[in-house]
């Protein structure tokens, strides 16, 4: 097992009195781009936000560099943890370049708000994310991937070691979610310890270096997606025929759906 | 006293057709509304048997079948029948443009005093009487209407502002401030003419009493109109209920509908305020209860909401006679009393859309 | 624009920095035109001296007496009320989010009417009100409360909370004998009238106690706008951080009512007319603080001056601003 930074136990996690999962072991790999998928309702949105301490579990612990994550003070565990939440509201006529300051939160105080060392980290977050050319438009008047590609670098200009995003690519086009993801490969190359949540099994194939796979609130497997991603695995998960082919441009595993009916063409 | 009272309302009001799922039971359904007519009329009776001066029963059929002209039998004629009459109106024009409302802007929290559509008519009546002094229900009646137009518009448009679209609460909210603003405005005009104040403080706060019978003559021709309006529009609005798209695609002309609606719910709560002041939460409550009985089809939730409201109104209006005898308490005080502790239990409970 | 010195930074909008000195010069001239103007003229120079015991006996007691005291009460309330809006209208992110709608406002008039009735001295209304306020805020914090307080649920408990009230008062104002019903009546109205030192000092010690408390909270609150969640992945403790603010906002409109009656709308219209002239993201507490002060002294200024010997009470001015607000709102939809 490989060193890990943060990692649950035990973990029972439930809404007021609704359990989503019991007893939940789970240990991110440092420096891996973990990714979490499973159907629906399966409970993995759910143990991210036990892991960026958003949720009390019922029983269990999350450990953040060997401590327990709520014994940390709150601002200390936000200089090493980092969260894209699902959604967040943009307040009304803010600008790129303001937004993303305000990832610089714990590590300002209040005689402190400005440090070069801010300054530095914003211009950095907004070079990686490439919305640099936004800085003075208004947060509202961009487009869905730009407007992620800001939130993404508020949560970049935080500098945390890891960092948790909740279903990156929900409500974009199938090229600003690539655009996302490839830009959390590149994150995750230079030395950050990223997890996120995806709905996309076969983007979660080519991104990942370790997969968590839930359902019903249990982890199934979990390891190398070219190791554990198999027809049995897809079936039992999802509740699907399918064929595993290699992805052609990354070689990584391709789900590929079993087709109800011959098309009418091969028949012809 | 009151929980007497109250008790009795809930006994002979909603509870006939509590058996099953009956909303598929038009007979059921049918009967129920019957059952729920002869509480009212039950409950009419009682409004006008009970008040402040107790009268004995025999003297208040006498007042019907031989009236004598003594003091007894004037004030049931002259007082406590147009009064119940006009709780009888009032009531049910309020509880017909509740359901009217949490129907078209699909918002359970819909009400016509909440969401400042009454106060926009009470500010209208307020103009009417105390700017133009004009005295005739049959013409303030149309300030009232204008008042009430210009607040749904209004309400709608401040709940629509800004990217994120109008959610219950943000209606709720706008409807809150449209209606302090509109009766800020409306005291500071009744405050610079002390008479018109005195004539109209109790009407304000809404109240049933003090209004004659030819009030009533006057403004009836409205709420009968709005009801039918209202009634009739049961069909498309349970079809727009999927939303406006699916409504439109099963070919209901959306537009016309809530054009229509928005006309119908003008003439009940212009109509109902310029007779009773701008009254709380009837329009609210009584819709939730009724669908709680008997489902979601607008056939009968709003025929339901149109008959049991006035039932809940008048006992209002009788808990008010009753408990501060020799005075009284303004209908409007006691459904605030009774209706924003409901309110509060479905604003807890009810998971309604955040901001 | 940044402002460093050794470890310390601040950050300084230019746009926001000019219309604070705008405010606070709008602000002096304001009071300045109330203490001078008026039945009895007292020329600039002569408000100078007065205040430092210099002037002639009759300038000293309109200036040091009757005017200044009003105008510092004006000045103190406005900001409070701005302050306490500017607070909920964040925590609600919503900008008609105001301590005038959801049940605050009505529970310190509540306590006024019953001071009122009780035959209580200024002193106890003022108390009435500030209880009233502060035990309303109590109860629809519990029961709004969930494992947290959404803003949304609080505003619809604090909307119901405030119709209650509102006819509770309207009660209360019924069966009150005509002489209480009458003073109740003017107090409700709000009015700066009649306002001396004693009214001034308690909202100052007030204000020199919350000013701080609103200054610390506002940098988180600022990140909760964003979101529950994304304020917690900043490190910020969202309830604790919540309740403070809450109670900073209470206790401020509690202190203003005490101090002024129940004057609506300057909580709801000074923080987004701020926001306009500062052109700042969200609500800030600080313009907001500067535009109250700024609209409730010149609505009492208008109040006594328009309408000339007749005296006005601000509330009918307050009320117009707060249609006028809605207006303005509406206007920025259609875009």
């Amino acid at each position: 097992m490989p060193d890990a930074r943060l990692s649950g136990t035990g973990l029972t996690l439930a809404y007021d009195q609704r359990v989503v999962a019991t007893d939940l072991s789970v240990a991110i790999p440092d420096e891996s781009f973990t990714v979490i998928i499973g159907p629906n309702a399966c409970g993995k949105s759910t143990l991210l936000r036990a892991l960026a301490r958003m949720l009390k579990p019922k029983t269990g612990v999350v450990h953040l560099d060997g401590s327990v994550i709520t014994s940390l003070p709150s601002k200390e565990v936000a200089r090493r943890l980092g969260l894209l939440p699902q959604s967040s509201i943009v307040p009304d006529g803010i600008t790129v370049a303001d937004l993303v300051a305000r990832g610089r939160y714990p590590h300002q105080r209040l005689m402190r708000q400005w440090s070069r060392a801010d300054e530095a980290a914003v211009a950095e977050a907004m070079r990686a994310t490439d919305v640099a050319e936004l800085a003075d438009r208004i947060v509202d008047e961009l487009s869905g991937g730009q407007r992620q590609r800001v939130w993404l670098a508020m949560a970049l200009a935080q500098e945390t070691p890891i960092l948790l995003l909740d279903e990156p690519t929900t409500f974009l086009d199938i090229s600003h979610q690539i655009e996302v993801l490839d830009l959390c490969a590149d994150l995750h190359e230079a030395g950050r310890t990223m997890v996120a949540v995806l709905h996309d099994l076969n983007q979660a194939c080519r991104y990942a270096t370790h997969l968590i796979v839930m359902r019903a609130g249990t982890i199934v497997a979990e390891g190398d997606p070219a190791e554990i991603v198999t027809p049995e695995l897809v079936r039992e998960v999802f509740d699907l025929r399918c064929e595993i082919i290699p992805d052609p441009q990354s070689g990584t595993p391709l789900i590929v759906p079993e087709a109800r009916r011959r098309v009418s063409t091969a028949s012809a | 006293m009151r929980p007497a009272v109250t008790m009795v309302e809930t006994a002979e009001g909603p509870e006939e057709p509590a058996k099953g799922p009956v909303w598929a039971r038009p007979a059921v359904l049918a009967t129920g509304l019957v059952v729920a007519l002869a509480a009212l009329v039950l409950m009419a009776m009682a409004s006008v048997a009970l008040g402040a001066r107790s009268v004995p029963f025999a003297t208040v059929i006498d007042a019907f079948l031989a009236p004598d002209g003594s003091n007894d039998h004037t004030v049931i004629r002259e007082l406590r029948v147009p009064r119940t009459l006009l709780g009888l109106g009032v009531g049910a024009t309020l509880g017909l443009a509740g359901a009217l409302m949490q129907s078209l802007t699909r918002n359970p929290l819909a009400d016509p005093g909440l969401l400042g559509i009454n106060e926009g008519a009470a500010l209208g009546v307020t103009l009417a009487l105390g700017v133009f002094g004009l005295s005739d229900p049959a013409v303030y009646v149309w300030f009232a209407f204008g008042g009430a137009a210009l607040a749904s518009v209004m309400v709608y448009s401040l709940a629509s502002a800004g990217r994120s679209g109008s959610s219950p609460v943000r209606l709720t909210l706008a409807g809150v401030a449209l209606g302090m603003v509109a009766t800020a405005i409306a005291s500071a005009i009744l405050r610079m003419d002390s008479q018109t104040f005195d004539r109209m403080r109790f009407w304000l706060t809404g109240s049933l009493a003090g209004q004659t019978a030819d009030t009533l003559v006057r403004l009836a021709p409205f709420m009968v109109a709005g009801l039918v309006l209202g009634l009739l529009l049961a069909r498309p609005l349970n079809t727009l209920a999927l939303g406006d798209d699916a409504g439109k695609a099963l070919g209901v002309a959306v537009g016309r509908t809530r054009a229509l609606t928005g006309v119908a719910v003008t003439l009940l709560c212009g109509a109902a305020t310029a007779a009773a002041g701008p009254l709380w939460f009837v329009g609210l409550i009584v819709p939730h209860a009724v669908r709680a009985l008997v489902g979601p089809d607008q056939r009968w939730v709003l025929p339901y909401s149109a008959v049991a409201a006035p039932v809940l109104l008048l006992g209002a209006d009788v808990v008010g006679r009753l408990i501060a005898r020799p005075g009284e308490v303004q209908v409007g005080i006691v459904w605030a009393v009774i209706g924003a502790p409901i309110f509060i239990v479905l604003a807890r409970r009810k998971r309604v859309a955040a901001l | 624009m940044n402002v460093r010195l050794g470890p310390y930074s601040v950050r300084l909008a230019p746009r926001a920095l000019l219309a604070g000195v705008a405010l606070l010069l709008a602000g002096c001239l304001v009071a300045v035109a109330a203490i001078s103007t008026g039945e009895f003229t007292v020329p600039v120079p002569d408000i100078i001296t007065a205040l430092f015991g210099q002037g002639t006996p009759v300038a000293e007691l309109i200036v040091s007496k009757l005017r200044a005291p009003r105008v510092v009460t004006g000045l103190l309330v406005g900001a409070a009320f701005g302050m306490s809006g500017a607070i909920f209208q964040s925590l609600t992110r919503n900008p008609l989010g105001s301590p005038d709608f959801i049940g605050f406002t009505a529970g310190a008039s509540t306590g006024g009417i019953i001071a009122v009735v009780a035959g209580g001295s200024a002193m106890t209304i003022a108390g009435g009100a500030l209880a009233g306020c502060v035990i309303t805020a109590a109860l629809v914090y519990a029961l709004a409360f969930r494992g947290g307080v959404q803003g949304y649920r609080l505003v619809l408990v604090g909307i119901g909370a405030n119709a209650l009230l509102l006819a509770v008062n309207s009660y209360l104002l019924t069966r009150a004998n005509i002489n209480d019903a009458a003073t109740a009546g003017a107090w409700l109205t709000g009015s700066l009238s009649g306002r001396g030192w004693d009214h001034a000092i308690p909202v100052a010690i007030a204000l020199a106690v919350l000013v701080p408390v609103c200054l610390y909270v506002a940098r988180p609150m600022r990140m909760i706008e964003m979101g529950d969640d994304a304020a917690k992945a900043m490190g910020i403790r969202v309830e604790p951080v919540r309740a403070v603010a809450i109670a900073a906002g209470v206790l401020l409109s509690g202190v203003a009512t005490a101090a002024a009656g129940p004057v609506i709308f300057v909580a709801l219209a000074a923080p987004q007319l701020a926001r306009r002239l500062t052109r700042s993201p969200g609500v800030t507490i600080g313009a907001s603080a500067l535009m109250g002060a700024v609209l409730l002294t010149g609505a009492d200024l208008a109040a006594q001056r328009l309408l000339a010997p007749t005296q006005l009470p601000v509330g009918v001015l307050t009320a117009a601003i707060g249609g006028t607000y809605l207006a303005l709102l509406l206007r920025k939809d259609r875009h």
